[in-house]
């Protein structure tokens, strides 16, 4: 079985897998990141986003052996239960999620939005958000909390 | 799902592991159909071989005029380079346009070719700009038109258990000339197109010196609305020309019925609207706003 090899959430990772894994999967079932969502898995709803080398994937589709010397992050990348990032502290605080199931994967392209654009109008941040789909919200609370989280982080003056 | 997954570092290994595994390995660039056609039985190769480490063909550059786009380049990739957006705007808007930035970071525009699809964003602007493909063969290399690369829905006639199309090549756009593309879907994101149209026109001072007109889904293949762009040579780019040719484009085209995109009578109709619109913003007639809504 094919060894891939990657910096996962600023750790080396080394892990066989099938040469037709795809990289949810081992994600969530052989490393045990449950953070990333799998729900249409067919690469439409971005619930499976996940960064490679800073761009935003839809895990779910994404061959595992792509993922071979780059450097991923997940959700449990960005902050911990008990010190979020500022981007989850802000979707808290607003209270965009509602049943929660899109919510990592907009986080997660909430966080390449504000890498390359630190402070985004509100029509950037829909663009940055239109691979994500979410039933529950209507979205306006999500373009809120990434506001509010942009805003934050430039306060901070902080690396997003 | 697969046997194996191998990284080539050159074109000629490529065309040597495909070879080699005669018939049961095949290509994969981004992999963002393919994975899922996979997934579902629909691709009977067990060996894929991924393109995206082999140098140079992530490049997008120019020479001699002809604007060169690598077989890695993503959708993202070309929708930011400062280069297309100067020289082939239109095909900047289609690429931008390609499902949602995830895929766009992910699918490349020579897989947007190869899958051969009549509605693919990125290849009407393709057929817009008269671009060409580089197949490489164990044989040699060979450029063709982007017209030869179809079969029929869903069928290239390159063979990715043989060959693979390593560049794209099609002449910048001058001062002066102007292109755009339009696009007709239920959201903005994340959507096959109902419809879209590509328009590359040429200009000299005071006339239209060629013109491309290239629409999706209207047929098996993208298609090139010939007469309704002849119909603006020699022409003043102006409303009327505009507004005739795109009358010519929507009467040559020929939208079936569809559960997903419409019906027929309501596709033909809106061609002339995509078309009309597409032409102003590349005449310079309109800021683009007309046509910036398309989706509202």
């Amino acid at each position: 079985m094919p060894t891939l090899e990657m910096v996962l959430n600023g750790k080396e990772v080394s892990i066989e897998v099938e040469a037709g894994d795809l990289l949810a999967p081992v994600l969530r079932d052989r490393l045990g990141l449950i953070g990333t969502k799998i729900s249409c898995g067919e690469g439409e709803c971005g619930a499976c986003t996940v960064l490679v080398d800073g761009l935003t994937v839809t895990s779910c589709i994404y061959p595992a052996l792509k993922a071979q010397g780059r450097d991923v992050t997940t959700i449990e990348g960005l902050g911990t239960a008990g010190q979020l990032h500022p981007i989850q502290q802000a979707f808290v605080d607003v209270t965009a999620p509602q049943c929660g199931y899109c919510i990592p994967g907009m986080v997660m392209s909430a966080k390449a939005l504000l890498e390359k654009t630190p402070h985004p109008s509100e029509e950037e941040i829909k663009e940055g958000i239109s691979g994500n789909i979410c039933r529950c919200t209507g979205y306006y609370q999500i373009v809120e909390a990434i506001k509010l989280a942009a805003q934050r982080m430039a306060e901070e003056g902080g690396a997003p | 799902m697969w046997d194996d997954y191998l990284f080539p570092q050159s074109v000629d290994e490529t065309l040597d592991m495909l070879d080699t595994r005669g018939g049961e390995a095949r290509i994969i660039a981004g992999g963002t159909d393919l994975a899922i056609q996979s997934q579902r039985g629909r691709v009977q190769s067990r060996v894929m071989v991924d393109i995206t480490h082999i140098p140079d063909l992530d490049r997008i550059d120019e020479k001699d005029g002809y604007i060169h786009v690598g077989a890695r380049v993503t959708h993202a990739e070309v929708a930011a380079s400062p280069l297309i957006r100067a020289r082939a705007g239109v095909l900047a808007e289609a690429c931008g346009s390609v499902g949602g930035p995830q895929i766009r970071n992910v699918g490349t525009l020579v897989g947007n070719v190869v899958n051969a699809l009549p509605a693919a964003d990125g290849a009407i602007a393709l057929f817009a700009l008269g671009a060409e493909a580089e197949v490489a063969e164990r044989t040699g290399r060979r450029w063709m038109p982007m017209a030869d690369l179809y079969g029929g829905v869903g069928r290239s006639t390159v063979d990715s258990s043989k060959a693979m199309i390593t560049q794209l090549r099609f002449r910048a756009l001058a001062d002066g000339d102007g292109s755009a593309f339009e696009r007709l879907a239920k959201r903005k994101a994340l959507i096959l197109p109902i419809l879209n149209a590509g328009v590359v026109v040429r200009m000299d001072d005071s006339a239209v010196t060629s013109a491309r007109i290239a629409i999706g889904p209207v047929a098996t293949t993208p298609f090139v609305a010939f007469e309704a762009a002849e119909h603006l040579v020699g022409r003043a780019p102006d409303g009327a020309a505009a507004a005739q040719a795109a009358k010519l484009a929507s009467e040559a085209a020929q939208p079936r019925y569809s559960l997903l995109r419409g019906s027929a009578e309501y596709r033909k109709a809106m061609v002339e609207v995509l078309v009309r619109r597409a032409l102003m913003r590349a005449l310079g007639l309109t800021s683009g706003e007309e046509g910036g809504d398309a989706n509202s």
